[in-house]
């Protein structure tokens, strides 16, 4: 072998913050071999996917309004990432979050504004959290794989929210689609500027972003979260519960979701529809690991992703590719970002041609 | 090293062996020479060079600078594979075997042309017998004892006819007779012309064994000498470069049973693990109680369960302080004043990736540091930094990773954390496990200070020779049971040596209670 994988003595530091930041570049540069290869000029491609977005300040504006939910429930699931709490199903609990607070919106839409967007807000949480509770439950009474669960529970919210807009909160004028009312005034959050759809949830995010910095750094449950995740054994030695860490890292995974599903019926769109899954649950996954699960890389991750997004449409609109390319982008980045994990654990050594034996 | 003209031919030379990793100097122009039919010791404290000079010429790792002659010849040996061809043969201080196999098929796995299993196994018993190694080739590997693993491990050796015998710290996993019996199995094989290389930081067995010693201290040769003309003292002077201080051991009176534990029977979780049964054992302020046997023998699920990493169904089968703590987690224990310091320092000790102030978190009961649920780090680090200095911890202050530390530091890093928590009780297992003898002299007289200020000390260890030197009480541990207690001064290294295959009178009285 000519190249081997050696490892560190101490993982470099510096190797942490520089892979997501190579993964981009590495991204970047096989999204230009794509480009070539689909027949579209590269540059001109780039500009379409990655400038365009950002020329107006309308443009700026969805992409904080993009990034909003994302920024929300990656940074829900670093808490349990970092604890080794591996909650995949962000998705579901997206979705529950947003059926609860939808359930709140229709019911009680003669509550004042401030008292129903807050209202709507807890139920989200809660929704999302009874469907991360699911998984916390069966996990630490019967030792069930959370991965496997949580993802499970992706496919019943989806059948949960169909049933919903399909049945009991279908829209009577709504020309038999599947969605329900158009929420009062009352139920949606309001905008930061006029004219631009950002709105209030932008600000909530940078509060739980803020929240989670001050757990995990500060906070004496958010070091044996850390702990637990580390090494199971010292966790144990140290009397840390470990089933408690299980719990608190899917129901801050599970709230945040919710929170998140709650700004998605709250926002411009005004209504929970059939096509209320679309994908941030997952999205975030990525968010999070480019993030480093650290709550400052989560925001500058969230906008990158929330790019890859707008990018997708534009090339979409412009350039006449499918609306999976910016998937694509997403896989490529999580790809080279895991891939690149790799050297911050090792490094790699030129061995010359001798044979090696472990 | 000069060999006069009438010497024979070395069978190993090396000359100005250096070897660097990154930015440590792990060798530093190091000569040695092996004779044929010498046992040959290689002497130095933990961290010293000796297990990276062995990887040199087993060929696990390249030297920077060097050479290397292999009878006369020089040589470059680039893997094991080739060592062993060349007729170099190494016994690893931990054991490269697969629980869940027979013998005759891990030694097979570790041959580069293995003859037919059923060949293979008249072979293992052909070297069983003339080196008087008994084992059954077709036992499984997981219901052998450590000595027995070992056995294993040099047969697989013997197998290929090796020229030159490396051992890594063979003896440390050893009951005292099972000692005897390896030096029995090096002399014979020298005494047939095998060299042998024993490496070891345990004086008195090198002077029982070897015929010329190889002293290195931070990487260099400091002395070679002939052991059988020095003394343990001199020794321990060129290993560790100065005067070691004594202790003295006082007598003291003890006082209430602070730790109690009465008729615990629990079954392991483990398929691998031991049954405990029936375990009466009771230790007093201002005592030290040891607990000898060789590990595997359930001292991994005594401390278990004593420290509150696995809970027993009886609330009461567990006492301390006087409270009924079978059911109590570990932090609830460590506030009504236990401390604990585990066998194994990186991973349950202490959390490898993480700093040592966090690592002082980790167990932290007092001062308190936690308000509204947030960490006071400025007091943990405080905390951590008084520790460093106490223990004098070797490394770059409280934010150094626990894995950047020796395990020697990080050992008395460990065990500073715990004894600053004033406890009550404090049990400790293997102390000075790989900890360098300047080191393990200091835990021992922290140990018994602790103790003559009235704390309640248990101590599980494998070195007889320690819990002689500290412990006021002994007690054995073999197959999940206790022996009787004998007080220290009316025992001696060949009764408890016999105890520990689980060979003790029985008596009617609970065991351990005996004396109080």
């Amino acid at each position: 072998m000519l190249l081997k994988f050696e490892k560190r003595p101490v993982a470099s530091e510096l190797m942490r913050y520089i892979s997501p930041v190579l993964s981009i570049a590495m991204t970047l540069a096989c999204g230009f071999i794509l480009f070539g290869l689909l027949g579209k000029d590269p540059i001109k491609a780039f500009e379409i996917f990655f400038i365009n977005p950002l020329k107006t300040s309308y443009g700026i504006s969805e992409l904080f309004l993009k990034a909003t939910p994302l920024i929300l429930i990656a940074t829900g699931l670093s808490i349990g990432f970092r604890a080794n709490v591996w909650n995949i199903g962000a998705e579901g609990q997206f979705i529950l979050g947003a059926i609860a607070a939808t359930g709140v919106a229709i019911h009680f839409d003669y509550h004042p504004k401030l008292l129903l967007l807050t209202e709507m807000a807890i139920a989200g949480m809660l929704g999302g959290m009874l469907w991360a509770g699911i998984t916390a439950f069966l996990r630490t009474r019967f030792n069930t794989n959370e991965i496997l669960v949580s993802l499970m529970l992706v496919y019943v919210a989806q059948y949960l929210a169909e049933w919903f807009v399909h049945g009991p909160w279908k829209d009577p004028d709504g020309f038999g689609f599947p969605q329900t009312v158009l929420f009062t005034e009352n139920a949606l959050l309001p905008t930061l500027f006029d004219g631009l759809r950002v709105n209030l949830s932008l600000l909530v995010a940078l509060f739980f972003l803020v929240i989670a910095y001050i757990f995990i750094f500060k906070s004496f449950s958010g070091f044996k979260m850390l702990v637990s995740g580390y090494a199971k054994a010292a966790s144990r030695y140290a009397g840390f519960s470990i089933n408690s860490s299980v719990w608190l890292g899917l129901l801050a995974g599970g709230a945040m979701a919710g929170i998140a599903g709650m700004t998605d019926v709250s926002g411009p769109g005004g209504q929970l529809t059939a096509h209320i899954s679309n994908g941030y649950g997952f999205a975030a996954i990525i968010v999070a690991y480019v993030g480093r699960l650290h709550p400052v890389g989560i925001f500058f991750s969230g906008l990158l992703m929330a790019l890859l997004y707008l990018g997708g449409e534009q090339a979409q609109h412009y350039l006449n590719l499918p609306a999976s390319i910016g998937r694509v982008f997403q896989g490529m980045l999580l790809f080279f970002l895991l891939g690149l994990d790799i050297l911050v654990q090792y490094r790699i050594r030129y061995t010359g041609f001798t044979r090696k034996e472990a | 090293m000069n060999t006069m003209a009438s010497s024979p031919t070395p069978l190993l030379e090396l000359k100005g062996m250096r070897k660097v990793y990154q930015t440590v100097v792990a060798n530093d122009h190091i000569d040695l020479c092996v004779l044929p039919g010498e046992i040959h010791a290689v002497l130095g404290e933990n961290g010293a060079g000796k297990s990276t000079l062995m990887k040199m010429i087993y060929g696990v790792t390249q030297p920077t600078a060097g050479k290397l002659f292999w009878q006369g010849q020089d040589t470059n040996i680039s893997n094991p594979s080739q060592a062993r061809k060349l007729g170099i043969g190494m016994v690893f201080q931990h054991f490269s075997l697969f629980e869940t196999l027979s013998v005759v098929e891990n030694v097979a796995l570790g041959l580069d042309n293995p003859p037919k299993l059923k060949q293979l196994a008249q072979d293992i018993t052909e070297i069983s017998n003339r080196y008087e190694l008994p084992i059954d080739p077709f036992r499984s590997v997981h219901t052998l004892s450590v000595g027995e693993m070992q056995r294993v491990e040099i047969i697989r050796c013997l197998l290929q006819e090796p020229k030159l015998l490396i051992m890594d710290e063979p003896t440390s996993v050893l009951a005292p007779s099972a000692v005897r019996k390896l030096f029995e199995t090096l002399r014979q094989l020298a005494a047939e012309g095998c060299s042998i290389l024993y490496i070891s930081h345990k004086l008195d067995e090198i002077q029982a064994l070897c015929h010329t010693a190889t002293v290195i201290r931070s990487g260099k040769v400091v002395a070679t000498c002939t052991p059988a003309n020095e003394t343990p003292q001199s020794m321990a002077r060129m290993m560790i470069g100065k005067d070691l201080t004594a202790y003295k051991h006082q007598a003291s009176i003890p006082g209430e049973t602070l730790l109690k534990i009465s008729g615990m029977s629990c079954a392991s979780n483990d398929p691998f693990g031991i049954h405990l049964n029936n375990i009466h054992l009771a230790v007093r302020a201002g005592e030290i109680l040891g607990v000898a046997g060789i590990s595997g023998n359930g001292q991994k699920e005594l401390l278990y369960a004593i420290s509150g990493e696995e809970l027993v169904s009886q609330s009461d089968a567990i006492q301390i302080c006087g409270v009924n703590v079978g059911k109590m987690n570990a932090r609830g224990r460590r506030q009504l004043g236990l401390s604990f310091v585990p066998e194994e320092r990186l991973g349950r000790g202490a959390v490898p990736e993480m700093s040592l102030q966090d690592n002082a978190l980790l167990t932290m009961i007092k001062p308190v540091v936690v308000e509204h649920g947030l960490v006071q780090s400025d007091k943990v680090r405080a905390y951590a930094s008084a520790c460093i200095e106490k223990f004098d911890v070797k490394c770059n202050g409280p934010q150094s990773e626990a894995q950047s530390l020796s395990g020697g530091n990080l050992q008395k890093f460990i065990v500073g954390r715990e004894i600053m928590q004033d406890p009550k009780v404090i049990v400790l297992a293997q102390p000075t496990w790989g900890v360098d003898i300047g080191a393990a002299l200091f835990i021992r007289q922290t140990l018994l200070e602790l103790r003559n200020k009235g704390v309640a000390i248990l101590v599980i260890s494998e070195e007889i020779d320690e819990l002689f030197e500290i412990s006021d009480r002994i007690v054995v541990m073999a197959d999940g049971k206790l022996s009787p207690t004998k007080l220290t001064q009316d025992t001696n290294v060949e009764e408890i040596g016999v105890w520990m295959s689980g060979l003790w009178p029985e008596t009617d009285q609970p065991t351990a209670l005996a004396a109080v």
